[in-house]
């Protein structure tokens, strides 16, 4: 690299591609090219015991996950290389052609302002880019190559032990093996079941309370409207923590009144099926707020001629309210209730705040009655260590919101039509 | 016609006042509590026998609650310290990267749209355990440097509320400066920030409060007690005193949602230009 720029009399240039040229060939046949050929083996031997003289000492050996990340890292390098490599082949090739038209070439200071300029959204986009690129993209390329390993409690644990790619054994597992399959199709089904009522509930519930402040006749409309904010307002987790307090079977206030109006109180979290309709109703109290207000909006941009005209040709508050409101209503929140479908799917806040996924069960392998996927995730990695299962169970929630999102997506029109306003 | 009309309306206020008691009954709940004496959630009467402030004093006095350990107030500045940081820091780069997707036609713009797009759907927990050890070796662990790196780093991809609110302004503006001379970030600096206010306090809102109320990502990274931000302690509070500290966890928890609260009231217009715009240009 670099003798391009030097034969265009480019020094300045050139003599840094050089710099750039014998730095990344020196790192890629020293560190590199081990770094790669780890992230292949996974290392050769795990923690192991050396005679030294006559005792058995312990030896740290391989540790499999270091060397995947430091693999993974490596790899990085290589590619920025090889994309510094291709725009130097190819500026040189373009300085080339200017010089055969005997065009005079940029001086260095002239080609950074050209780039800066030219370049402008990369440039912005840089520090965005790395931080996606190391916080998001490389974790989550980790986390799939996980799912691919036996990565996991007891037998698989670096230090002590070597992990080492099984292929697809472990999506296998979850499919077939009664211990996993069992708990993994009981959680998904739930997961589903919860993300429609959750997102039924919260949608149209926000959209009646809209309504009911809207009515003609209604006073105090500002007032309705901040009283039922409030719960949008208060951090969530405050008020998940409060509202789990408040379904104490015990000591809670709300099997007081029970007791109160004479009634047993009811086991809110404990038991599985009251568990669950729990965490929806408290869902709906945290979620109804957000649609309101969106309703709301809605509601002031309806255009008033259309309900004029209706007047006009004797329209019933009922007819106006079936032809006018409710479509546009309808149609303004399609995508929204799409986004909270897949949201809902992910909702961790909520369940693990309020039941922890509990009431646990022993039909469930490490997972409670409420536990949805990503909650059964955070067990699986946290409490218990299954880490390859945890990545296998985050693939498959990813192609679930995937599937989705790209349903969602293809049906938004300013999805297609972005230019339209210009 | 009439009695329908007033029976209508009897009806609504009735549901209205309902939802209204519904909608604070927590909220006052907790803050009765926070006053009441003893550290039991069990009360038989909603306003307490006998008014205290000795919940809210042992907030500021951990040595009187020896038992428990709660550094309240440390957890409250690191809080503030880490939730301002990242507001600042994440803002500010998810606005760039919107006026660059919004406003730029350039290479690979659509591929980068729709890779934010895929990385958005996957479950975030999925990077922990490798933001963890990558944070190990960069020996930011227990710091709170390392929860501003890792917020700030994701708040790139949540561009498309931005995006959504830029691609709306004219770009007229922006090509009248550009003929008197203006240069990219002049542009930015001068015509685009300050048409943006609604969605730059929209944006700003969401990261403090994301940053303020994560519990998650901050009790993998925060290890030690003195370490961490209100939502860990508040969490752990909760989780390992039961119901014995409760009235403890009613005075913390007031005073964290107070200032959110007041926040949001006062940004109330914003928060439905940022809803909407995020939702329908995504």
């Amino acid at each position: 690299m670099g003798l391009g720029q030097l034969y265009n009399r480019q020094w300045t240039k050139g003599v840094l591609f050089l710099l750039a040229h014998i730095t990344g060939i020196t790192l890629i046949t020293t560190v590199l090219s081990n770094h790669i050929i780890g992230f292949f083996t996974l290392g050769e031997q795990g923690q192991h015991l050396v005679k030294v003289g006559k005792i058995y000492k312990n030896v740290p050996g391989d540790h499999s996950i270091f060397m995947m990340i430091y693999g993974l890292l490596s790899m990085m390098v290589v590619l920025l290389y090889v994309f510094i490599y291709v725009m130097n082949v190819r500026d040189a090739v373009a300085n080339g052609r200017l010089r055969e038209q005997g065009l005079p070439t940029k001086t260095f200071i002239d080609s950074i302002r050209h780039g800066v300029h030219n370049n402008f959204p990369w440039l912005i986009l840089a520090i965005p880019i790395l931080g996606v690129l190391f916080f998001t993209i490389m974790p989550i390329l980790f986390m799939i190559f996980m799912a691919f390993t036996n990565y996991s409690a007891p037998n698989h644990l670096p230090p002590k032990n070597l992990v080492d790619w099984v292929g697809l054994q472990t999506f296998k597992d979850l499919f077939t093996l009664n211990v996993w399959s069992d708990t993994f199709f009981g959680v998904l089904t739930w997961t589903i079941i919860w993300a429609i009522l959750a997102t039924v509930t919260c949608y149209f519930g926000g959209i009646l309370v809209a309504l009911l402040v809207n009515q003609q006749g209604i006073k105090l409309k500002g007032l309705w409207r901040t009283l039922f904010i409030i719960p949008y307002a208060i951090p969530q987790f405050v008020s998940l923590l409060v509202m789990r307090n408040m379904l104490n079977d015990k000591f809670g206030p709300i099997n007081q009144y029970f007791r109160f109006l004479g009634l047993d109180g009811l086991p809110w979290l404990s038991d599985p099926f009251w568990a669950k309709v729990s965490v929806i109703v408290v869902n709906m109290w945290i979620g109804i707020p957000v649609t309101m207000v969106l309703v709301m909006g809605i509601l002031t941009s309806i255009p008033k001629d259309l309900y004029e005209a209706a007047e006009v040709d004797g329209a019933t508050p009922w007819i106006k309210f079936r032809n006018i409101t409710m479509p546009f209503v309808l149609f303004s929140t399609a995508p929204i209730l799409i986004t909270q479908f897949a949201g809902n799917i992910n909702n961790f806040n909520v369940i693990f705040l309020l039941t922890k996924g509990g009431p646990s069960s022993i039909d469930y392998n490490m997972a409670g009655k409420t536990d949805l996927l990503v909650t059964w995730l955070y067990k699986l990695t946290l409490e218990n260590n299954k880490y390859n299962v945890a990545s296998a169970v985050g693939i498959l929630i990813f192609l679930i919101i995937a599937s989705v999102s790209i349903f969602s997506y293809t049906r938004t029109r300013s999805y297609r039509e972005e230019d339209m306003i210009q | 016609m009439k009695t329908k009309r007033s029976v209508r309306l009897f009806f609504s206020y009735l549901l209205l006042i309902l939802i209204g008691i519904a909608s604070v009954y927590p909220a006052l709940w907790t803050i009765m509590s926070s006053f009441r004496a003893g550290d039991s959630l069990f009360s038989d009467t909603f306003f307490p026998k006998q008014f205290t402030l000795k919940h809210y004093s042992d907030l500021f006095h951990p040595e009187n609650i020896a038992g428990k350990q709660v550094p309240y107030v440390k957890w409250y500045w690191n809080t503030l310290k880490i939730a301002t940081m990242s507001m600042i820091i994440g803002t500010l780069i998810q606005l760039l990267t919107a006026y660059a997707v919004s406003r730029f036609r350039f290479k690979g713009r659509k591929t980068l749209l729709s890779t934010v797009l895929v990385l958005g759907m996957f479950p975030g927990f999925m990077s922990m355990m490798a933001i963890y050890i990558f944070l190990v070796q960069l020996n930011l662990l227990d710091t709170p440097w390392a929860l501003i790196i890792v917020y700030s780093a994701g708040a790139a991809l949540g561009l498309f509320v931005a995006k959504g609110f830029f691609d709306t302004i004219p770009r007229s503006l922006e090509e009248a400066a550009t003929i008197d001379g203006a240069n990219h970030w002049q542009v930015f600096m001068k015509i685009i920030l300050p048409l943006s206010k609604p969605i730059i306090t929209y944006i700003s809102l969401m990261t403090f409060t994301g940053a303020w109320m994560d519990f998650i990502f901050a009790g993998l990274i925060l290890r030690s007690r003195d370490q961490w931000t209100l939502a860990v302690g508040l969490f752990n509070l909760v989780d390992s005193y039961s119901s014995t500290a409760f009235t403890l966890f009613a005075a913390g928890a007031v005073l964290v949602a107070v200032p959110i609260t007041i926040l949001f009231a006062f940004t109330q217009r914003f928060l439905v230009e940022g809803l909407t715009s995020g939702a329908s240009k995504g």
